[in-house]
């Protein structure tokens, strides 16, 4: 369904995107690639390279939907959304998914008509300060100046916490991370919080990351996911399988590597359904049945994409932890592919 | 009698010159011109001590920085690596801190054209180029008048160029303009001119909602004719930062006549329609408006449409610059002797015949240099646009050090953004300043 | 002169006359364009409203009244998280005029210095003015204010090092005057504290400034009469001085031998201030922002060596409800009424905590008393006490003013050079001394040129403060326009309030514009 106004000339060059329409698969599949909203830049997670190719973990998993309903990991466009006009593009349908660290809170469900497909990345908000400020503990945080990053949750969080502690602070609000960080580095704030991940990300990056330390306390539960619009089941549906594909995938130990190989067809039954090599999954999503193949071919499974974006090998160095497959002592688990 | 006096009275008459002596040392050459220009009192003895101090304190502060920046570098901490190699080698002094200019030429492209395709460049720059001949007539009086032809094409062109996609969609819009002038030219004696300039807005906007679409796409598919399609999204750095000034510029322009006529006119509703519609957009600051174009925008169009974020901020942009360009031309209409409208009246000449031949012209000509400060202004507000998420120059700067490369990386992007608007505007508000004592003498 | 008298044509109205007959036709547009901009309007109205329902949104401001949940730093009211949305919407608000008028006047005084400077015979003064004046003009403001603030958070000395260190007891930064503390976390400056009927000082004032009229009007009058002039600064000066020094005998008089009494939660009855210290350990404080009571009691605090904190509230109720949340456990009030306020505060506290009166009692000291800035001696270096401007502010303050600046100075510029010299030369001969040469014929004419640019220029810098969220200073588009529509969802009637805020201090302030311009508009006849 698409209409156009005013400038209807326009629409023939395709200026008027999509329409936020009951059926998203349809104006996607039209419109011949997925755009999908993300940060606008956070290291590890979304930013592009110098050759313009955006790169990160939220990435992949745009490109791994982009990858199931196309079968080509390229047709995707990423649109860079602040805090503050995310939600919006998303529900005007200006994007079609949004993979952008937003943590899933009963108001953003509820209230806001969002569906939170899944979650890729179990986080928390914590601090981070210099080592030579001698803090130990958020607790002996008395009268220090906060950065807080604005637009999140995290300031919600941080007003509840230090009332909770009854203790005073001074808090910062600044729009991105990277002006953030500068601040932070400069010494004009005490403290930098902001969700564990990001501080991870950004210590990691700093010239002398040893004089930085990460403070134990977890004041919030963060669990991260893409989303989409309220409504859209179907979208939904793909959005959510192609996550859970991702992760039963590194369960079932298929990998970017083996899986042109398994997907020959295996004696494991869910591999096979999975792969498209046996049942309809793939029709029942409306999609090709080598679409999880494709899915997991762009980057491979959930730990191949943390391990190359964010995992301990990157300068980002993040540990599983939460992170790992609940096989592993971790919280991720994926439904059955049945 | 006086030259008897004299002749009596002195003795020696010098028959020759005195040969010319150099003036004294303190009123000639350099000392002279130190004494009067920087120690002329004790004031300004002081004020000229503590300027050169000011400046040496920068310049000590900074030259070393600038000047010893790394160019050849992958990432910030290669830099950093250089660096102390240098240090350590001891080609360069301990403590040196220098720059790492390596991020630009790193990502040089990207803040200069986001993410457009790098095979296609030629396109912005050759949109460039025609807007350039295309402002080059009402800019210069030498240009043959004849290039005004151009002016009218240029947009369609540039957009072709920027957007790609078939040429039918152009030249279709185009069409409607060439239909609104067709419809006041021949429709004037056959329904009056009344009529007839109504209809010239009815009929081109019904032809574009109705006729544009359906026909560009049954002429595209006959004859598909077309450059490479590339996306809003991929629109980004200072490439966006012109398109978005530029295209606020001059698609303000006629509804800035329109409204600086309006808010000129006798009939009281249109008058105050157009005046509350300044007032309202002046009245609010222009990120309020971004955020309004970002957020707000699609609820107040039919349901189901959607425009593309940059459309949006396009369109909004234009609105606030069409409230001040009008003021600016209502400042040129004010500044007309009287005696052109009554002129005017007395040939006979119906209200938009007087507009279009006699006031107008006159009008717009000295609205010129106001009409390029506008543009400075809004050039410099482009910068706004990060705040919706568009990837403008200071929205790289953003995308940039968020990479694992650069991150940490500061001045060098934000100094390369700050010097490249200023060579930009400050050229601009010297063409303007040339114009404003051009038209000063001519008007004389 | 027939014609006029002649009747009008009484020929029957035809329809065709709506349209040729100009009587009527200019009536006929307006009637078109109103209906089509009812049209045009209604059009909007009704996409919006299907577009919301679509949504199933309503449109209802009744998100205004939910606690906001948020911290704001910068705040010249009372506020914490627990306040509603419209509360901190009014904080951003307040916020917002500040930095106007702070930057406004900031950017007059620069401007004019500049813009005069510029025009000076010293040469290079007059070339650095103008890097200076094209310098801000050409780059948009936005990176200004993002590099003044990096300059401001890179530049000064962090907080940490005006604490004296262990060993050789020096700091390694020191105060300005001993009283400025400028830092990368923000600047702290003096404040004045007041003892108890500070009102005085403004009925002072008041009083004084109605005597200074007074006499002023009789100096003119004298004038008009006589011929002679009289001189008015110094009398005003005085006039002036000796009210505030009147209010301040009168005040101190009572406000030395006033007695504080100290109400503390948790104490037993009866205890000492020494005795709560040793049981409570560390004590919180509620101190009261400008006052002079809560500066002397924690003079005494300071100078028993017992471990407090403090923390700051407005005024009385804010402190009251500070006590009953348990923010703060200690407050300093007039020893009559310290009995009843325990009584009244003790059902307001939490569980079965008791306030009660210490046996220690302060004397409230001088009517004003000033309040440096000290740095903690422990814990995370800060400064406490003074007046804090937070590097967001002092950032945008400074950004928004010298790029103001640099268009203020080409006004005055301009306005200066408007004024021909004939008009000095003129005044010079009709035998005026060169200062009221200035100020009567100079300045007058000048100002006429520049006053108009000058107020639109204010008009500017107040939109630009909107700008704020480059830095994170909270005005009302990061508050009420920033954090409330992103965490309620309300962008409809966030951006309509937010809106309705700037256009009605827009039009105020063209208001006020349009009014000078009349009054200074030349009187032709």
């Amino acid at each position: 369904m698409k209409r156009s106004v005013i400038f209807g000339a326009l629409t023939v060059a395709g200026l008027t995107a999509g329409a936020a329409s009951a059926a998203t698969l349809d104006d996607i599949q039209a419109r011949g690639n997925l755009i999908c909203g993300v940060t606008t830049g956070l290291v590890g997670f979304a930013a592009p390279d110098a050759n313009g190719e955006w790169q990160g973990f939220d990435v992949g998993v745009c490109r791994a939907v982009a990858a199931a309903v196309f079968g080509d990991p390229t047709a995707v466009e990423f649109v860079p959304t602040t805090g503050q006009t995310r939600f919006t593009a998303l529900a005007s349908g200006e994007v079609d998914m949004l993979a952008r660290n937003t943590t899933w809170t009963f108001s953003r469900d509820v209230d806001l008509k969002f569906e939170f497909v899944g979650i890729n990345y179990y986080d928390g908000q914590g601090f981070m300060v210099p080592t030579e400020l001698g803090v130990s503990s958020a607790r002996d945080l008395d009268g220090a100046t906060v950065c807080i990053q604005t637009g999140t949750t995290t300031e919600l969080n941080l007003a509840d916490f230090f009332r909770v502690n009854n203790i005073s602070y001074e808090p910062v609000p600044i729009e991105t991370n990277a002006e953030a960080q500068q601040q932070y580095l400069a010494g004009a704030c005490d403290v930098y919080t902001t969700d564990a991940s990001g501080l991870a990300a950004t210590r990691a990056t700093f010239e002398n990351p040893g004089d930085h330390v990460i403070l134990p306390e977890i004041i919030s539960k963060e669990p991260l996911g893409p989303l989409v619009r309220h409504g859209d089941h179907d979208w939904g549906d793909i959005v959510r399988w192609t996550l859970n594909a991702l992760i039963s995938a590194e369960e079932l130990g298929i990998t970017s590597a083996n899986v042109e190989e398994l997907s020959a067809g295996t004696n494991n039954p869910e591999i096979n359904r999975m792969l498209g090599s046996e049942g309809e999954l793939g029709a029942m999503l409306g999609l090709e049945p080598d679409w999880a193949k494709n899915a997991i071919m762009v980057g491979g499974n959930y730990g191949e994409l943390f391990e190359k974006n964010i995992g301990e090998n990157t300068p980002i160095g993040l540990a599983r932890g939460l992170n790992a497959l609940w096989t592993e002592g971790g919280l991720l688990y994926s439904p059955p592919f049945r | 009698m006086a030259s008897d006096t004299h002749a009596q009275t002195v003795a020696y008459v010098r028959d020759t010159m005195i040969p010319e002596a150099e003036p004294p040392a303190m009123e000639s050459g350099a000392i002279k011109w130190l004494r009067e220009n920087l120690f002329s009192s004790t004031l300004n003895a002081v004020l000229t001590v503590l300027s050169i101090l000011a400046i040496y304190w920068a310049v000590t502060h900074t030259v070393e920085w600038l000047v010893f920046g790394i160019w050849d570098a992958g990432s910030l901490s290669e830099c950093r690596e250089i660096r102390d190699m240098r240090i350590a080698e001891g080609i360069w002094p301990e403590g040196r801190n220098v720059a790492c200019w390596a991020v630009l030429s790193d990502r040089w492209n990207q803040l200069l054209f986001g993410f457009y395709p790098q095979d296609l460049y030629w396109r912005p720059v050759a949109a460039l180029v025609v807007f350039f001949i295309g402002v080059a007539p009402i800019l210069f009086d030498s240009v043959p008048r004849k290039l005004f032809y151009f002016t009218a094409l240029a947009p369609f062109i540039c957009y072709w160029l920027l957007w790609g996609g078939t040429i039918w969609g152009p030249i279709f819009v185009a069409l409607g303009f060439v239909l609104a002038w067709a419809v006041i030219r021949f429709g004037q004696g056959i329904v009056g001119p009344l009529a007839a300039t109504i209809a010239a807005f009815v009929v081109p906007i019904l032809y574009w909602i109705f006729v544009v679409g359906p026909l560009a796409g049954a002429v595209g598919a006959v004859a598909p004719i077309g450059i490479e399609f590339v996306e809003s999204n991929d629109f980004g750095g200072f490439m966006l930062a012109f398109i978005i000034g530029i295209t606020g510029i001059v698609m303000s322009f006629p509804l800035g006549i329109l409204l600086a006529l309006g808010r000129q006119s006798d009939l009281f509703i249109i008058n105050k329609t157009c005046v509350i519609f300044i007032e309202v957009i002046r009245g609010v600051p222009l990120i309020v408006w971004l955020f309004t174009a970002s957020l707000l925008l699609n609820y107040f169009l039919p349901p189901g449409t959607n425009f593309d974020l940059l459309l949006r901020v396009i369109i909004m942009v234009t609105f606030f610059a069409s409230a001040y360009m009008a003021e600016v031309i209502r400042g040129g209409l004010a500044a007309l002797p009287r005696g052109q409208y009554e002129g005017a009246d007395s040939l006979g000449l119906d209200y938009w015949q007087s507009m279009q031949l006699i006031i107008l012209p006159q009008a717009l000509k000295i609205s010129i240099p106001g009409i390029v400060n506008t543009f400075i202004g809004l050039f410099k507000d482009t910068t706004l646009v990060v705040f919706v998420g568009l990837s403008d120059p200071i929205g790289f700067t953003n995308l940039i050090r968020a990479t694992t490369d650069w991150n940490g990386i500061y001045w060098e992007l934000f100094i390369f953004v700050g010097a490249l608007f200023f060579v930009c505007c400050f050229a601009m508000s010297r063409y303007s300043q040339y114009l404003e004592r051009k038209l000063a003498t001519d008007r004389r | 002169m027939s014609t006029l008298t002649d009747p009008p044509p009484s020929e029957s109205f035809r329809l065709s006359q709506l349209i040729y007959d100009t009587r009527y036709r200019s009536l006929t547009i307006q009637v078109v364009a109103f209906m089509l901009i009812m049209l045009g309007l209604s059009w909007l109205v009704s996409n919006t409203v299907q577009n919301l329902q679509a949504l199933g949104k309503d449109i209802d401001f009744g998100f205004l009244g939910q606690p906001a949940g948020y911290d704001i730093g910068q705040r010249l009211v009372p506020y914490d998280s627990q306040a509603t949305h419209a509360r901190a919407a009014f904080v951003g608000i307040l916020n917002t005029l500040l930095v106007a008028v702070l930057g406004c006047a900031l950017a007059t005084v620069l401007g004019v210095t500049v813009g005069v400077l510029r025009l000076s015979k010293n040469w290079i003064v007059a070339r650095l003015m103008s890097v200076y004046v094209e310098g801000f003009r050409n780059i948009p403001t936005l990176l200004w204010i993002l590099l003044v603030f990096a300059i401001f958070s890179e530049g000064l000395p962090h907080p940490s090092t005006f604490r004296p260190d262990a060993e050789t007891g020096q700091a390694e930064s020191t105060m300005l005057f001993g009283s400025i503390a400028m830092t990368r976390q923000g600047s702290f400056i003096p404040r004045l504290v007041y003892a108890d009927g500070a009102i005085l000082f403004v009925i002072a004032i008041v009083l004084a400034l109605i005597g200074i009229w007074a006499l002023r009007r009789m100096a003119h009058r004298r004038q008009d009469a006589t011929g002679e002039t009289m001189p008015v600064l110094i009398p005003s000066v005085a006039i002036l001085l000796s009210a505030l020094i009147a209010a301040n005998l009168i005040i101190s008089a009572g406000s030395r031998s006033n007695e504080l009494s100290l109400v503390a939660v948790g104490a037993e009855d009866g205890m000492s201030l020494a005795e709560f210290s040793g049981a409570a350990g560390r004590i919180d404080f509620c101190r009261i922002r400008g006052s002079g009571g809560s500066f002397s009691t924690q003079n005494l605090l300071d100078e028993r060596e017992i471990s407090y904190r403090a923390r700051e509230f407005f005024g009385d109720r804010d402190s009251a409800r500070g006590l009953a949340r348990g923010e703060c456990v200690m407050i300093a009030v007039p020893a009559s009424e310290a009995a009843a306020f325990a009584a009244e505060l003790t059902p307001e506290l939490r569980g079965d905590a008791v306030a009660v009166v210490l046996s220690d009692t302060v004397l409230e000291g001088p009517a004003v008393q000033v309040e440096v800035p000290e740095i903690t001696e422990s814990g995370i270096a800060r400064f406490e006490g003074g007046i804090p401007l937070r590097n967001p502010l002092i950032a945008l303050w400074l950004a928004l003013s010298l790029y103001t600046s640099a268009f203020i100075a080409e006004n005055v510029r301009s306005g200066i050079l408007a004024v021909s010299r004939g008009q000095t030369e003129a005044a010079f001969a009709l035998g005026l001394r060169p200062n009221r040469t200035m100020s009567l014929v100079i300045l007058p004419q000048a100002l006429r040129v520049i006053v108009p640019p000058l107020i639109s220029q204010y008009l500017n810098l107040t939109k630009n403060s909107s700008l704020a969220l480059a830095v994170g200073y909270m005005d009302v588009r990061s508050t009420l326009g920033g954090i409330t529509i992103n965490q309620t969802g309300r962008e409809l009637e966030g951006m309509l309030l937010l809106g309705g805020f700037y256009l009605v201090t827009s039009l105020i302030i063209s208001g006020a514009m349009n009014v000078y311009n009349q009054s200074i508009k030349l009187k032709e006849r």
